[in-house]
């Protein structure tokens, strides 16, 4: 299977809807969402994941508890505010605009 | 907005905790990995690096996840921080050096600058001080520009001016405050003015009330307003002193009100206000040529200083016409700002000290640049080091100016503490200067504080950096250290620092060297009479006491007879005022044998009471005729004598002695003696005086307010002040003594100024001279350290102890000379600013100049000779072996 990599400035997006499902997950457990909604088509870089899950938690678009996996293990559970879902939103959509932006632009000869 | 930067600083509290939870993440993350990868088919190593690949660098993404908080540079300033101390700690000579130096530089710049701020920058404390003016006089002859103003003028002023919101009038005086309840009589310095003053200035008496048009009659009952500091001192604080009565020269004094804590004016040394039109008469307070008042007016809003004091002079001038046969009539008016009049003497002196702390700090901040740079060399391999691993020139600069910062903050809270106890010794020693009362540390001082922490840190800093450069890396971080060294840059750097120093040590020392010139010219300038072994005192006798002339001889001839008689008095005479004082006043006449001057041209020159046995008891030579005679008390006719400068300017050529003098209301004197010169004023040379009787019976006005008592004796005669006052305590025990002072005491408190300037200057320029001369044994030290394997190279080849020696001489000479030069040029353009300040010393003195060349080629030689005897001491065979 390819692996492509995360277009760069969609994390966020791809981040805020896995967690917008409702319900808390871990770093690990957002990361495999993704990979797995993806059809392991999208990477995400762990490099990058928890420096972008700071700044969510800097913005307020998420909030972290510390929980018990299924396994015992300690982990930090990230759930989505109410400003996380605005936020959702607003990526969405801009992300929507840019992508019929660029298909335009392909289409055009 | 506001969540997020709460969320921000709680994070900055729980920094603590951040590593390790993340850590805690990151690890179940990986694992969680791992155990995916196993299920994949991987051994467990493979998963296990696996994993580990995908997270990258551990260290690189805790540093991103905490960047994202933007604590970042506060967590690099705390940490340059906890270096920087720990780097000062490991090396305390150094640091105490700088720490030294720097405060010393701070704290006396602060010192200054806090007086200057105070005195001459902060505005009057009265309301609206900007529209308070002082107004003058310009007399009708240009020769008093800035003269006092004359009642009968100030009156005109009063009628017709329009600019003004508010005019009053100030005059000088002085009291015997009486015993109650047995204390002492007492000299106190008073102010008489216009009931309106403290309207005008626009302040209230914190008890009491102020005067009001009624109190300041000459028909009034006598009123008094106390200050604040005669009040707490002499009546003990008790509010019920408003509306009893003191007893001031013999006459009750209702006591009305009290000023304020703070209020001083004209000056902190006056302590009570009396109403001018009631206690001058009428006839002074109309006349319009007795100068002896100063005017204040307070500017109506919108009106310009210039539009109001072209009114005044439109207004004098109608009455200077008017009256063509009075050419004491001014001609014209002018005015200054309040604040400019109070403390205009020492503006120039102030900023001059200023100046020159502002050099020490330059040369201190110098000094500390030149030890950080040669610590800078011996780090220079750490420094490499962390270059190496990716430390930028900023970085670096960083680290580098926090230490300096906290360098200068050690030093600044030091100079805080030192600035405090200048301060508080200025105070104590300058009781002269204006305002000094209103000298304090305030919010303004520490925010100057800061303002150098910041610039010191940032000139040293920067000043040692400059030699740093980025391809010594590769040099410096190889081990031998015999086949590099940290090149000539540090060195020449250091030379240029070292050259600045001594070119600002040579501005002081010249100044210096000025101001003490100066002083000693002014100190001991001949003044015409004798000043060993002589004390004077004041004291005036009171109107109310002793209205008739006989009264006043009686008093004068009990008192000479009396202090006569003391035991190791040799001879006692009395006199208005004596030379050294001041100007006394003056007072126009006319030569009866002369023809008479075209109208409107004056003839005036100073006024000097004396009683017969005073040239003798001050050594001021008889030249010709006599003294006045001891039995002319009330009696004709009137007798004058007068001084050389007289007989030079007004009789050049006659015999004076005979001859008639007009003047005090048209009687005529005859001259029957002539006296040599004396100098009224120290730094001006001696002006024409005639001496009247100090007996005379003239007309009230023209009676002197106040008399010394002149003292000589071949012994210790400070001994002599105690019987002498109890002397004037048994003929009149209200009689209050002031200004006990021997003749040398009264010279010094005269040159308190230029000996205070020239102190502190001399002080400063020696402090420059030492880190001077301690910077260059330093450079040279290290330049012998470096070079000991050339100097042992070159010995081995032959060369001579002697070589050797002038080799490192003059590799130290060279900065000092060029310094010197610089120094020089510097001086020249400098000294200009100082010549209000000196007295018969030109600022390009040649002498000075070649005196401070010669001073500090002494203290370089000195300096490099030290190293450079250690430089022969080298033992080539020693030296070389170490390879």
């Amino acid at each position: 299977m390819h692996q492509d990599e995360i277009p760069p400035g969609t994390l966020y997006l791809l981040i805020l809807k896995a967690l917008a499902r409702g319900g808390e997950l871990h770093g690990y457990e957002i990361a495999n969402w993704i990979e797995q909604v993806s059809d392991e088509v999208l990477q995400v870089e762990e490099g990058s994941l928890y420096p972008a899950l700071q700044r969510m938690l800097i913005k307020g678009w998420v909030t972290a508890k510390w929980g018990l996996t299924a396994g015992n293990r300690r982990a930090r559970y990230y759930r989505l505010t109410a400003l996380g879902r605005k936020q959702l939103e607003v990526e969405v959509s801009q992300f929507e605009r840019v992508v019929q932006a660029i298909t335009r632009a392909i289409q055009t000869a | 907005m506001l969540a997020e930067i709460v969320r921000r600083l709680l994070m900055l509290l729980r920094r603590g905790r951040f590593d390790a939870d993340l850590d805690e993440e990151m690890r179940l993350h990986r694992e969680l990995r791992e155990q995916e990868q196993i299920e994949r088919g991987l051994s467990a190593q493979e998963a296990h690096y696996a994993a580990q690949r995908r997270f990258g660098n551990d260290l690189v993404l805790r540093e991103e996840s905490r960047d994202m908080w933007g604590w970042n540079w506060l967590e690099m300033l705390l940490h340059d921080v906890r270096y920087g101390l720990r780097q000062l700690r490991r090396n305390p000579g150094f640091t105490a050096a700088a720490v030294l130096t720097l405060a010393m530089g701070i704290g006396t710049t602060t010192a200054l600058f806090t007086v200057v701020h105070s005195v001459l920058l902060e505005p009057l404390p009265f309301k609206d001080p900007v529209r308070l003016l002082r107004l003058y006089e310009h007399s009708s002859d240009d020769k008093f520009p800035y003269n006092a103003n004359a009642g009968g003028v100030f009156a005109e002023w009063k009628k017709q001016s329009r600019a003004f919101s508010d005019l009053a009038l100030l005059g000088g005086g002085q009291y015997n405050l009486s015993s109650a309840g047995g204390q002492l009589p007492e000299k106190v310095s008073a102010a008489e003015c216009s009931w309106n003053l403290f309207p005008t200035l626009g302040v209230e008496p914190a008890l009491g009330r102020n005067f009001t048009a009624a109190d300041d009659r000459p028909s009034a009952t006598p009123t008094v307003v106390l200050s604040w500091g005669l009040w707490k001192r002499r009546f003990g604080g008790e509010p019920s002193i408003v509306g009893q009565s003191i007893h001031l020269d013999a006459k009750s004094y209702v006591v009305l009100g009290v000023m304020p804590a703070w209020f001083a004016f004209p000056d902190h040394t006056t302590q009570l206000w009396t109403p001018v039109y009631h206690e001058e008469s009428p006839q002074e307070m109309e006349a319009p040529d007795s100068h002896d008042f100063a005017a204040i007016g307070r500017l109506k809003p919108g009106v310009s200083a210039a539009e109001a004091t072209a009114e005044l002079t439109v207004i004098v001038r109608r009455l200077h016409d008017a009256h063509p046969e009075d050419a004491f009539i001014s001609k014209a008016a002018h005015s200054r700002p309040l604040l400019e009049d109070i403390v205009g003497d020492v503006k120039t002196p102030l900023y001059v000290l200023l100046g020159a702390t502002a050099c020490l700090l330059l040369i201190a901040c110098l000094n500390v640049a030149g030890l950080l740079v040669a610590r800078g060399v011996a780090r220079r391999r750490e420094s490499a080091v962390r270059a190496a691993l990716g430390g930028s020139r900023w970085r670096l600069l960083g680290a580098h100016l926090t230490e300096t910062l906290l360098l200068s903050a050690a030093g600044a809270a030091g100079g805080l503490l030192l600035a405090y106890a200048m301060i508080q010794w200025f105070v104590a020693s300058r009781p002269d200067v204006s305002r000094v009362e209103a000298i304090r540390m305030d919010g303004v001082v520490l925010a100057f504080i800061a303002v150098l922490i910041f610039a010191c840190a940032l000139f040293a800093g920067v000043a040692s950096s400059i030699s740093v450069r980025g391809e010594q890396i590769l040099v410096s971080l190889q081990e031998s250290s015999r086949s590099h060294s940290p090149g000539e840059a540090p060195v020449r750097l250091r030379k240029w620092l070292l050259a600045l120093e001594v070119g600002l040590t040579v501005v002081l020392l010249v100044g210096a060297g000025l101001l003490l010139k100066s002083y000693a010219r002014l100190r001991f300038v001949n003044l015409g009479c004798a000043t060993d072994g002589v004390l004077t005192m004041r004291f005036s006798l009171p109107e109310a006491k002793y209205h008739l002339p006989v009264q006043r001889a009686s008093f004068y001839d009990a008192l000479l007879e009396r202090v006569r008689t003391l035991p190791g008095v040799q001879r006692a005479g009395l006199v208005r005022s004596v030379p050294g004082w001041g100007y006394p006043g003056d007072n126009g006449f006319a030569i009866a044998e002369h023809p008479p001057l075209p109208a409107g041209q004056v003839q005036y020159c100073i006024v000097q009471w004396a009683d017969p046995g005073y040239f003798a008891a001050l050594g001021i030579p008889l030249l010709r005729g006599q003294t006045f005679d001891e039995k002319q008390r009330a009696g004709k006719p009137y007798e004058v004598i007068i001084n050389e400068s007289f007989v030079r300017q007004y009789f050049p050529g006659e015999e004076p002695i005979g001859k008639h003098l007009i003047s005090m209301g048209h009687q005529p004197f005859t001259i029957i003696g002539l006296v040599g010169d004396t100098r009224s004023e120290l730094a001006q040379p001696p002006l024409p005086i005639m001496y009247f009787p100090i007996c005379a019976p003239f007309d009230e006005g023209n009676v002197p307010n106040y008399t010394m008592l002149v003292i000589r004796s071949s012994h210790d005669v400070a001994k002599l002040a105690l019987p002498i006052q109890r002397v004037f305590a048994q003929l009149d025990h209200d009689l209050a003594v002031s200004s006990i002072l021997t003749m040398d005491q009264l010279l010094g408190r005269i040159t308190l100024d230029a000996s205070f300037n020239m102190t502190l200057l001399v002080a400063f320029a020696a402090l420059s001279l030492a880190l001077a001369a301690v910077g260059l044994f330093g450079v040279l030290s290290y330049i012998v350290a470096q070079r000991t394997h050339e100097i042992a190279i070159r010995m081995a080849l032959g060369a001579q102890k002697g070589d050797v020696l002038r080799m490192v001489v003059h590799q130290g000479m060279i900065p000092a000379v060029i310094g010197m030069g610089m120094g020089i040029v510097g001086a020249l353009g400098v000294t200009r600013l100082l010549s209000s300040l000196l007295y018969g010393v030109q600022p390009d003195d040649p002498l000075t100049f070649a005196s401070v060349l010669l001073i500090l080629a002494g203290v370089a030689l000195v300096a490099t000779y030290i190293p450079a005897r250690r430089a022969t001491k080298v033992d080539p065979i020693v030296a070389l072996r170490y390879e």
